[in-house]
């Protein structure tokens, strides 16, 4: 039971995180849209591992 | 122009049929083989045995099962070898001795052992037991596991795609010598060649050292794309979604860069220059834990959850048509799991190119790591 709520929580929290990268990468295509490449680059790298530590923490959090 | 109209036309067929592949999954997946009762899938509790039965590999590769006017289940698809070393040496005998069966009630006998299949796991039996008995908790008491070298549905996949890849991408370079523009589908994999050298490798290892690992990244990325891919298919392959495939091309990629490390890159992990000596080694610690450890299991474990939880979410949707039959009725609920499953889908194509991409990615980042000059520094 317990280990279900933290999975959950770890997934609010990834959520929060995806939602911070997304918005602020965003926010940095408008101000720079010539350095797109580059941000997209760094964007999915941060999301990726994110996304690593959310799906660790959902199988930690099943088994 | 034409040439580019006419590799359009192609890739839009290529992608109806892929998608017409899918929608074909979820027609036919509802009539799979199951472990409890040959196929029949209604409850939720044998949706959920179905969906895990997906998830594991499998010693046979079926395809579709039906009853028939006889009342019995025939099952469509074929087997596979199934490869033991025993305690009596090499055994090798045909899936299709199991007939299908997955909770060890049948019995194969070879060299005098006695041999069941249990949760898609083989047994051998005990000296002297005749069945096999399985205690409260489902384990089975009077029996153990063996080395299992068998040709199992992930073997086959992976067989199958390490094939087309080199039929393809020797086509590929072959085509180089007699012509200025490859022709048919090299055409579809030349951009992606470029893609990861020069999007990829490149900015990533650096313009000094990329090209030496060009061929390992080429060969992760098409590796787990075409396996990803692979997995939409109506075949029910699951191979990257295998712990095992990936921890195998996590270990590739910490071997590959940990012998490809030069001498700043293990200074800077055992003993790291410009902190205070009495940090070194706790530093030391850390970073040995994060280059032997952390990232080779980040990797593997964002590729493994990545595709067993779509492969989990796309069946979860076709299971709709079963769970909300009650309430929607029959018409309403496969309309519904068949608009939602689409919809997954389609994000999940998305997915297998990003997993394919992130994975080639990390290697190569890892990689420009060990290989950087460090002598500007400091």
């Amino acid at each position: 039971m317990y280990n279900l709520i933290g999975a959950g929580l770890v997934v609010i929290g990834a959520g929060i995180g995806l939602g911070q990268i997304g918005g602020k990468a965003m926010e940095g295509i408008a101000r720079q849209p010539e350095a797109t490449g580059k941000i997209q680059t760094a964007m999915i790298i941060v999301a990726a591992l994110l996304e690593g530590l959310a799906f660790g923490a959902l199988i930690l959090g099943k088994g | 122009m034409k040439v580019a109209q006419k590799s359009i036309k192609f890739f839009t067929i290529a992608l109806i049929a892929l998608f017409s592949a899918t929608i074909f999954a979820s027609g036919s997946d509802k009539k799979h083989d199951n472990q409890n009762d040959g196929g029949r899938v209604n409850t939720k509790e044998e949706v959920e045995a179905y969906i895990l039965h997906h998830i594991k590999d499998s010693h046979d590769f079926s395809l579709y099962s039906y009853t028939g006017d006889d009342g019995e289940r025939h099952h469509l698809g074929f087997p596979l070898p199934i490869i033991l070393w025993t305690s009596e040496g090499l055994v090798t005998f045909m899936s299709s001795e199991f007939h299908h069966n997955d909770d060890g009630h049948v019995i194969v006998e070879k060299k005098g052992l006695k041999f069941a299949k249990v949760h898609s796991k083989i047994l051998e039996l005990d000296k002297g037991a005749a069945t096999v008995s399985f205690d409260e908790t489902h384990h089975a008491t009077n029996a153990h596991k063996v080395l299992d070298f068998s040709i199992t549905k992930s073997v086959v996949g992976i067989l199958l795609i390490g094939l087309l890849m080199i039929f393809w991408f020797s086509r590929l370079a072959k085509q180089y010598k007699t012509k200025k523009v490859p022709t048919g589908f090299s055409r579809v994999l030349e951009p992606l060649v470029l893609y990861v050298r020069d999007e990829i490798a490149r900015p990533n290892i650096g313009d000094k050292h990329y090209r030496k690992f060009t061929g390992y990244l080429l060969t992760v990325f098409f590796f787990i794309w075409l396996l990803n891919v692979l997995g939409l298919t109506p075949f029910g392959f699951n191979v990257t979604g295998q712990i095992a495939v990936t921890t195998c091309l996590a270990i590739f990629t910490l071997l590959v860069y940990t012998f490809s490390g030069n001498k700043g890159y293990w200074m800077h992990m055992l003993w790291m220059p410009g902190v205070p000596v009495l940090i070194r080694p706790v530093l030391a610690i850390i970073e040995l834990a994060g280059a032997l450890l952390i990232k080779p299991f980040s990797l593997l474990v964002r590729l493994f959850a990545n595709i067993t939880a779509g492969h989990i979410v796309v069946m979860s949707l076709i299971a709709i048509m079963f769970t909300l039959k009650e309430t929607m009725g029959v018409v309403g609920a496969t309309f519904l799991s068949a608009v939602l499953s689409f919809l997954i889908i389609l994000i999940e194509v998305l997915v297998a190119f990003l997993q394919a991409y992130i994975f080639t990615m990390l290697s190569a980042l890892f990689i420009g790591m060990a290989v950087e000059d460090h002598a500007e520094a400091h």
